[in-house]
């Protein structure tokens, strides 16, 4: 395999691995204001979030960073075409990152109001805007070797809206999930139930999705040439069904584990649809960006490659491990001295 | 204007905001690290008190610098895409090692040091906030030896039409990068030791909390000290970096016209760019600008009379910029002096008139650093990466005029928002002071709860 073969798994990799941890993030900031009926269950939403949101956000700007140092075409091109969508992503991302901090530095309920209402647009818009993005990478983007063509309206088509919405169903499945394992009470019993809604529309968007690729862009043309790659998709629909397999049966951390399957498989049944191309143009296909004419040297992809082999494990390994420390459940005054407070709530089996 | 400028603008905009947060993070985290390790040694609740308050501030400011960063990674793409093109092969390197090596530990550990008093022991717990103030610095090595490639390139060839990296040692030790780093990580510490001294200042002059703040400024005050004269000296040292790797930049900050040898240091000098000459020289001290610049009383310093006129900076606003820097930097290291001489006496709470200097001395160091950035980056113009490629040429040609407006007026309005929103609530929690009933204290200490 060539060094740019391999920054291609690393570069999917990396964003297959944000979307499932900042994923269960929007969606359970798209849910708080729903599954609160108190001020303390919308904090508890928030402490689940609180210990580990930013460490999953810094998946993305290594993703960005990767992208940068190892295909730094398509960054240039990527985040100039998609210009004002990433500048909505961007505050989206920005208010969302302070109404963690904000929230609680003032008693008033208006100036909590407002910040939950920043997460929930804030969780919201990024998870949209993610699909409408790659939404629109799968079908190519509307640029030749003159430069871009297309407009934030042109990248609002029905295939874009459509993966907007599946990704925006994936990510409200994967936090209800979240949020029934990592809470109790009511907040966990309206969690399981909207997680169990939420499955069915998640289905049937994912077998409108799974078709409409067929017509909208060229993903299965790969798949029609190496049918054994189809084991990506494939594991994806089991995860999947998995998610509500496990669900039923009670089991809601396995459930949460099969949607964290699922959003990656998901990413990675994208990708390899688009091998070799990273950005597919929509006019002529001549003028695709590739991995073999938008990559760094050789020489750059193999430092860039000790580093990512040396550094990212060692990364997972300790968030992890933070994962692991705060396992149990969030309450809504999960503060310093409220352990025994906390040990004597009852859990919702 | 057009999109090239407004481009710039909004960088600007949009870097110097982020760096009203940065350097703070930079400073104080570490002197809440060394505040809680000293409450895990002695067990003396004050320094527990401490940690929780200095540390509530930390957060408040660490925010805002954390979601205005990713802001000016994505612009690289955004608003730059022909720079990202031509320079992704090495620029993009030291960036993405500091979101994996760096940021990705700050991020983590600070999450941990938040949410974990009581799920992990008060040891590992110490240990977290240092690894936070440990990563935060690391980031800054990563970041200032990818800004210090584009003002002293190193390790690269020009190649496929691009600079492609060719060795990355080099990048790692470009010198110009650490000298930066060094000269930034003292300014951070700066920042840092003025904000502590000033908020404690203010308390002593109200006499609460004295015990507590009088602590708290003498620990700002040895670090503050130890800053400042670091400051001074790394200072020196990147300022004949400077002289040596961008000699437009170095004449357009002292403002030299001609090229000399044994060159006199001007106290008094008033720039007259257009004539390209001073209009007033005087207080001379002789040959020290050529000391200051090759660390030899005869050395040749470079004038801009040798630089085609497309090639050199504006000379007002990087010498203006310059000059305030270097006094505002002595103005530190007195105060500092005394501060800790007072502190170590046991002087403070008498010192009425110097506690209202060091109130209002708090924003200085902020200064500083914005105008430091001033120099750095208007004094590389009309250079993006230095003598490689220009920023004219580094746009994007895929951004119209309106999209950059509306961005630029977006960013403004925005960050101009919650720039407010996070200094009210600094001054806030700044002027209330530590809580006294410690349960209280722990508990609004977790920015989500109480």
């Amino acid at each position: 395999m060539n060094y740019q073969a391999i920054w291609f798994v690393l570069w999917s990799v990396l964003w297959a691995v944000y979307f499932t941890a900042d994923g269960f993030d929007f969606g359970a900031g798209m849910l708080q204001r729903f599954v609160s009926r108190s001020e303390e269950d919308r904090r508890a939403v928030i402490n689940t979030m609180g210990p580990v949101w930013d460490g999953n956000e810094v998946w993305l700007l290594t993703a960005g960073g990767a992208t940068l140092a190892a295909f730094p075409i398509v960054y240039a091109s990527m985040f100039s075409f998609l210009y004002s969508a990433l500048l909505l992503l961007l505050f989206a991302l920005i208010f969302r990152g302070v109404s963690f901090e904000f929230r609680g530095q003032r008693e008033s309920r208006s100036w909590r109001n407002g910040w939950d209402w920043a997460l929930q647009v804030g969780s919201f818009l990024p998870a949209l805007l993610f699909g409408v993005a790659f939404g629109n990478i799968f079908e190519g983007l509307n640029f030749d070797a003159a430069g871009w063509h297309g407009s934030l309206l042109g990248l609002l088509n029905p295939y874009g809206l459509l993966t907007g919405v599946l990704f925006v169903l994936l990510f409200l499945e994967h936090g209800a999930l979240w949020l029934r394992v990592k809470t109790s009470g009511g907040v966990a019993e309206r969690s399981a139930a909207i997680a169990g809604g939420v499955w069915y529309a998640l289905l049937a968007m994912a077998v409108i999705f799974l078709v409409y690729t067929n017509f909208a862009t060229h993903l299965y043309d790969n798949y029609r040439n190496q049918p054994l790659w189809a084991i990506v998709p494939l594991i994806a629909v089991v995860a999947l069904l998995g998610v509500k397999f496990f669900a039923r049966a009670g089991r809601y951390f396995a459930s949460f584990i099969s949607s964290c399957l699922t959003i990656m498989t998901v990413v990675f049944t994208g990708v390899i649809g688009l091998f070799p191309n990273m950005i597919p143009s929509s006019i002529d296909t001549a003028s695709n960006l590739t991995i073999y004419n938008s990559s760094s040297s050789d020489y750059t992809l193999r430092i860039m490659t000790v580093v990512a082999v040396v550094f990212v494990p060692i990364v997972i390994a300790y968030q992890l491990w933070v994962y692991f420390i705060f396992r149990k459940e969030m309450g809504g005054d999960e503060v310093y001295g409220q352990e025994d407070a906390l040990k004597t709530k009852t859990k919702v089996a | 204007m057009d999109v090239m400028m407004l481009s710039r603008l909004q960088f600007a905009i949009t870097s110097m905001f982020h760096f009203i947060f940065v350097p703070l993070t930079l400073g104080l985290s570490i002197l809440v690290a060394y505040m809680e390790t000293r409450y895990v040694r002695t067990g003396n609740k004050m320094y527990l008190r401490m940690t929780k308050f200095w540390g509530k501030l930390f957060l408040i400011n660490f925010a805002l610098g954390i979601v205005t960063g990713i802001t000016l990674e994505f612009q690289f793409g955004m608003n730059w895409s022909e720079y990202s093109k031509y320079v992704g092969d090495i620029f993009g390197a030291p960036l993405a090692i500091e979101a994996t090596a760096a940021f990705f530990l700050e991020s983590t550990f600070i999450g941990l040091w938040i949410f974990g008093w009581n799920r992990i022991s008060p040891k590992l717990h110490a240990i977290s906030i240092w690894i936070v103030a440990f990563a935060t610095n690391l980031s800054g090595l990563w970041i200032l030896l990818a800004n210090g490639w584009m003002q002293h390139p190193v390790g690269y060839v020009l190649r496929n039409g691009r600079a492609e990296m060719v060795d990355f040692m080099a990048l790692v030790t470009n010198p110009y990068g650490l000298l930066k780093f060094g000269h930034q990580i003292l300014a951070g510490y700066a920042v840092a030791a003025f904000f502590v001294m000033g908020i404690a200042a203010w308390h002593l002059l109200r006499q609460s909390n004295t015990e507590f703040f009088k602590a708290s400024f003498k620990i700002a005050a040895v670090f503050g000290l130890v800053a400042s004269i670091g400051l001074a000296v790394v200072g020196d040292f990147h300022a004949s970096g400077v002289a040596e790797a961008q000699p437009a930049k170095f004449a357009a900050m002292e403002s030299v016209w001609d090229t000399q040898k044994g060159a006199d240091y001007n106290l008094l000098l008033v720039p007259n760019p257009s004539g390209e000459t001073n209009s007033v020289q005087a207080l001379a001290i002789p040959k020290f600008l050529s000391f200051l610049a090759t660390k030899s009383f005869d050395g040749e310093v470079k004038g801009l009379k040798d630089i085609p006129a497309n090639e050199r900076p504006p000379v007002w606003p990087v010498f203006i910029g310059f000059r305030l820097m270097v006094v505002l930097g002595m103005v530190f290291a007195l105060l500092a002096v005394i501060a800790t001489v007072k502190a170590w006496r046991g002087r403070l709470p008498d010192s009425r008139k110097f506690l209202w200097i060091m109130v209002y001395a708090l924003p200085l160091p902020y200064i500083a650093n914005q105008l430091g950035w001033l120099v750095a980056e208007v004094g590389r113009q009309p250079w993006i990466v230095y003598g490689v490629l220009k920023t004219a040429d580094a746009g994007s040609p895929a951004v119209s005029l309106s999209q950059v407006w509306t961005s630029l007026v977006a960013f403004t309005l925005v960050y101009g928002l919650l720039g407010a929103i996070d200094i009210y609530l600094l001054f806030k929690v700044a002027r209330k002071g530590p809580d006294d009933d410690l349960t209280h204290i722990v508990k609004s200490a977790t920015l989500q709860g109480a």
